[in-house]
């Protein structure tokens, strides 16, 4: 199909919609009714047709308002884009690797023509068509890595792999869940998911390390995260905290299904040819809650989600004092039906809310 | 005494040791304070290490207190300035001339171990060729994670940033690139509701 593209805003006025295809490929990321942690990693490869998971980069109609609000954002702070001096190879790696998908998985959208190191690259909804020398960083506006994620949705975290460990040393960091690359660039697996609660003891990243070490070449990786988001703010940075923390004292009874946002992280893990680097991008889906309540198996399930999370994770996920808020509204929907197994809305199959 | 123990915390907070004589065959030293005790004791298992040892000493407030003892160890090279920013130019002159073998030793404030740690691994030290132990004051060197400034010797949380005046509170999440913790604004959700600073780890 061809994506017709939203002018929408991500802050201000918060224009952002999803359309009815958007929502309904919606990533939920609860396979039952209740949540807690584990690598939940599975491979990369491909999935159902028109879902979120099908292409390597998934593209989808809030793609050209997306990269405009990532422009806003490196205008304001260019420190959201940073990569210490030993990554630039990784970052061509990096390039590479989404150009080449792009222009296979779209080729509506995007093309490559490479003739030895001269590379052509044309990306039709931004308007692009480059000429550059492949690994001559003189011949691009910005640095690999900057040049080719600020055409690509999601973050980016570019991943060096030494002495048994991932480091940290790259980054394209706008739409995050409150995590600073300036901060955190340089850090080991164990010190960025240093505040993480719970996941340590229970050996989470132990065994998520060991895992992502072990990425092969051609044999991607990805899992779900998720997070909640007062308005579909897609830069909710700690850097600018102060400005946007007070948006979650905005909800009431009659706005919460507007305004309250699931926000989903579809993240994969690439290993690069070159570097040996690993790529991890973070892509952020945002859905309101009164879209996801429109799947009736949704709205029962994230009621018990949401209900049952433990303390710690709510506060740590920073929505323990809307939580209430949350339950008296998903609660309507919830009318104690039992729900399929598995991520996907079954819409066909799941009875319509009983109450 | 000035040891003092830390609490238990998260993984990107540092932990510290107590300084071991190793061989090796040239010894930076760099404490700021009561850091100098850590460099006494040390002394005392291995008083023929000083020969080939330099001391770069920053007393802060206890002034004249350790000098004349630190001198007595008679170090190779000794140098006490009145700031680290005063002894940068000098630390990264003695990195620059590093080979393999120099062993590195820090006590002292974490602001100082933080910042020397962070300059020794610029200059390609191997972190297993570095040795901390904190000694004295527990403040800690904090960035603003929103102007990005760093406020120097904190000792209480909540605390007001020194370049941008918001109230942040102390987190224990620390980067040993910007040898800081991360201060974030307290009362984002609630403006103007900032708690009593407290003293830290009281």
């Amino acid at each position: 199909m061809t994506i017709q593209f939203n002018d929408e805003t991500f802050r201000d006025d918060y224009t952002f919609r999803n359309s009815d295809w958007a929502v309904k490929r919606f990533p939920f990321p609860f396979h039952e009714d209740s949540y807690m942690y584990s690598v939940n990693m599975e491979q990369h490869r491909g999935g159902p047709e028109g879902s979120v998971y099908e292409k390597r980069f998934d593209v989808d109609e809030h793609y050209v308002s997306e990269m405009k609000d990532r422009a806003i954002v490196l205008a304001d702070d260019p420190l959201r884009c940073q990569s210490l001096p030993h990554m630039t190879l990784a970052g061509w790696d990096l390039l590479e690797l989404i150009m080449v998908s792009k222009s296979e998985d779209y080729p509506d959208l995007f093309e490559l023509h490479r003739d030895g190191n001269t590379w052509r690259w044309i990306n039709k909804p931004l308007g692009i068509d480059d000429t550059f020398t492949f690994l001559d960083e003189t011949t691009l506006p910005f640095g690999p890595m900057e040049y080719i994620t600020r055409q690509s949705q999601g973050d980016f975290a570019v991943l060096d792999q030494r002495d048994d460990m991932l480091w940290m040393d790259a980054g394209m960091v706008t739409t995050q869940a409150d995590w600073s690359l300036d901060f955190d660039i340089g850090m080991n697996f164990f010190e960025w998911h240093a505040p993480v609660p719970k996941a340590h003891e229970m050996g989470i990243f132990k065994r998520a390390l060991k895992f992502l070490l072990n990425i092969q070449q051609g044999a991607p990786a990805r899992r779900l995260n998720w997070t909640m988001t007062v308005n579909p703010l897609l830069d909710t940075s700690p850097e600018n905290y102060h400005k946007w923390g007070i948006q979650k004292t905005g909800l009431t009874a009659e706005n919460i299904g507007q305004k309250q946002f699931l926000r989903v992280e579809l993240q994969t893990f690439y290993r690069l040819p070159r570097s040996n680097a690993l790529a991890f991008p973070i892509r952020c889906y945002l859905i309101a809650f009164e879209d996801i309540v429109s799947v009736p198996k949704w709205g029962r399930r994230l009621h018990r989600v949401i209900r049952d999370l433990p303390e710690e994770l709510a506060t740590y996920k920073g929505f323990i004092d809307n939580r209430p808020k949350m339950l008296d509204y998903l609660s309507q929907y919830d009318d104690g039906l039992p729900t399929s197994p598995g991520v996907w809305p079954d819409l066909d199959t799941e009875p319509a809310l009983s109450k | 005494m000035s040891k003092f123990q830390f609490p238990e915390s998260i993984m990107s907070r540092p932990v510290y040791g107590t300084l071991e004589p190793r061989l090796g065959h040239a010894h930076l030293f760099v404490a700021d304070a009561e850091g100098a005790e850590a460099i006494l004791d040390l002394a005392k298992k291995d008083p023929g290490l000083m020969s080939s040892a330099h001391i770069i000493f920053i007393p802060r407030a206890t002034g004249e207190t350790y000098v004349e003892q630190l001198k007595a160890l008679r170090p190779a090279q000794f140098y006490s300035g009145p700031s680290y920013e005063a002894a940068l130019p000098r630390l990264r002159r003695v990195f620059s001339d590093a080979s393999m073998g120099l062993q590195v030793y820090l006590s002292g404030t974490e602001g100082l171990m933080g910042q020397a740690q962070s300059e020794a691994m610029q200059a390609g030290i191997a972190p297993a060729a570095i040795q901390t132990e904190h000694r004295g004051s527990v403040a800690r060197r904090m960035q603003c994670v929103h102007c990005k400034g760093i406020t120097e010797d904190v000792m209480t949380d909540p605390f007001v940033c020194s370049h941008c005046g918001l109230n942040l509170f102390v987190r224990d999440h620390y980067s040993r690139r910007l040898a800081a913790y991360q201060g974030v604004c307290i009362d984002a959700e609630d403006p103007g509701n900032v708690p009593d600073p407290v003293e830290l780890y009281s």
